[in-house]
């Protein structure tokens, strides 16, 4: 057998249902989004359940609501990761405590983290109760909406929460790959500590945070259960607002369904071409 | 020294930080009226446990049922994933970067877009509302990971032990049973519990492909939730992370690497 049929009988199943299931669901929602549905005799396709969402004050609202949470979630984690990162590079007593830790958070599945925020910082949750206990405030009115709020502040944590240690444990197999070498010979030539971080550490950390973060961008932004626990009635996330408008029992509704999961689905696109060219970026860098 | 101290604070605040959320779940779990302001519940009681253990509130049916989904997508993914890692971890090849980006992508992209058409698909073909239909759908998130780890894996695997194998008269099932699978065989392992994860923890594609009638452990969760059964959220949320955990501790021993490959694997 040659290496060529080899090759093309080992991708063969893998091939199969990555285009049968996965392409095939992509493509469906694809035609119904253009109001292709032979069998209710919609055999012309248009744009025009594109034309509908966008006109509709509710899709762009939840658009930018969605942008918003995705991009702070990772603008933070990302943060807060690096610092974690090179924290946990270090020896010191505890670190297999909370490399544990860290590692145990990325095992728990989102919905279980988003009662859990729900629980800690609900008007009636246990930091309401503290700060009741504390005297700051009277009643659970006192506290602070946190969750299921406008602004989508539940939201953002438990992805600052869920995130951190995914982007922590990339960087870290990142470091163990470049070792302290690099650092040393900065510091050796008279860097500073800063320096020798933001100008020799963070570059070579930057395709490894960039995929990462492009990864949480695009999960936190088409993510339907995190929403769906801790956002508020108004602006709904893009994802709530679509399955939404897919479960209505009006099926006119179907093609705008299938209109924002396709506007979705073209972010993350974006994002997949962006980890891409990081990743190839990368590739050609590396000695 | 300041240094030291500062610290021993952000190590303490990243420890606290991640098992903040499962606190109130934990002590919820074993709450017997828990009103506002009380910073500690009323009473204690194990209700919510004996309520989730008992066959009559389905939760231990609904863990059978979703590991059941888990195992089935874990071997399917296998199955495929494996000769596919292999192609991709041993071969060079023309277009080998388009068919990697083609395999991985449906773990970046949002698993809605595909939701939606996949239900009118398997609404076709008789699988929607079925638990095959969900082991199916289940294998876009679950298979980008096997292929990954797999390929990554034979990446280090040395073919020519395999000829060596042959040479000397192995039969291909034979060279594959006592040289390929006992050297692929740990970073398989890992690569199957992680991959076991990825499924036990879908929602959304749970939920559209099968259609509130194959109620996993999520959907019983977030019902437990929205009904304000907090006690009984708390028990089923622990015992909804438990597999999770003694995947983490099966895997202690290979330290190395377990986490870059959670990371890889497990996205966000």
């Amino acid at each position: 057998m040659t290496d060529r049929r080899r090759i093309a009988l080992l991708l063969a199943p893998a091939l199969l249902v990555v285009g049968g299931l996965f392409l095939t669901g992509l493509g469906l929602t694809l035609l119904r989004s253009l109001r292709y549905f032979p069998a209710l005799g919609l055999t012309q396709p248009d744009l025009a359940a594109y034309a509908a969402i966008l006109t509709a004050p509710g899709f762009l609202k939840s658009l930018a609501f969605s942008l918003w949470i995705a991009s702070a979630s990772t603008l933070i984690a990302a943060a807060l990761a690096v610092g974690a990162a090179l924290l946990l590079r270090q020896t010191f007593p505890g670190r297999g405590l909370v490399s544990f830790l860290v590692q145990m958070n990325l095992t728990i599945p989102h919905i279980v983290g988003a009662i859990g925020i729900l629980y800690l910082f609900s008007q009636s949750g246990s930091f309401a109760r503290l700060a009741r206990a504390a005297g700051l405030i009277t009643g659970p009115q006192g506290f602070p909406v946190l969750t299921q709020d406008p602004f989508g502040i539940g939201i953002i944590l438990l992805y600052v929460w869920k995130e951190l240690p995914f982007i922590t444990l990339i960087l870290l197999a990142n470091l163990q790959i470049l070792g302290e070498d690099h650092e040393a010979v900065a510091r050796a030539l008279g860097a500073s500590r800063w320096q020798a971080f933001r100008h020799v550490l963070l570059p070579m950390l930057m395709p490894g945070l960039t995929a990462a973060s492009a990864l949480v961008f695009a999960f936190a932004f088409g993510a339907y259960e995190v929403p769906l626990v801790l956002g508020a009635y108004a602006p709904k996330a893009l994802p709530v607002l679509a399955w939404q408008a897919w479960t209505d029992t009006d099926l006119a509704t179907r093609p705008e369904a299938m209109a924002m999961a396709v506007m979705i689905a073209l972010i993350g696109l974006a994002l997949l071409a962006l980890v891409a060219r990081s990743l190839g970026r990368g590739a050609r860098d590396a000695p | 020294m300041r240094r030291d101290r500062l610290r021993r604070l952000a190590v303490l605040a990243l420890a606290l930080w991640m098992v903040l959320p499962i606190l109130p779940l934990a002590v919820w779990s074993v709450a017997h009226g828990w009103r506002f302001p009380d910073v500690s519940p009323q009473d204690w009681s194990l209700r919510a446990w004996s309520f989730a253990l008992s066959g009559r509130s389905g939760i231990l049916q609904s863990f059978a049922l979703t590991s059941f989904i888990a195992l089935a997508t874990t071997l399917l993914s296998a199955l495929i994933g494996v000769p596919a890692g292999r192609a991709l971890g041993l071969y060079r090849f023309r277009g080998k970067g388009l068919v990697t980006l083609f395999l991985l992508a449906p773990a970046v992209l949002p698993g809605i877009a595909v939701a939606f058409g996949l239900h009118g698909v398997f609404l076709r073909l008789g699988l929607a509302g079925t638990v095959t239909g969900v082991i199916l759908a289940h294998l876009v998130p679950v298979l980008p990971y096997m292929t990954l780890v797999m390929a990554a894996v034979f990446s280090r695997f040395d073919p020519d032990l395999e000829a060596q194998a042959r040479t000397l008269g192995a039969t291909p099932w034979q060279t594959f049973r006592r040289v390929t699978l006992p050297a692929i065989l740990p970073g398989l392992m890992t690569a199957m519990l992680f991959a076991f994860l990825v499924s036990w923890s879908q929602y959304l594609i749970t939920l559209a492909i099968g259609g509130g009638r194959v109620q996993t452990l999520p959907l019983l969760l977030f019902s437990f939730a929205s009904a304000g059964r907090n006690d009984i959220t708390g028990a089923v949320g622990l015992l909804y992370i438990l597999p999770g955990l003694l995947v983490l501790i099966l895997t202690a021993r290979q330290v190395t690497g377990r986490g870059a490959a959670m990371a890889e694997g497990l996205r966000p």
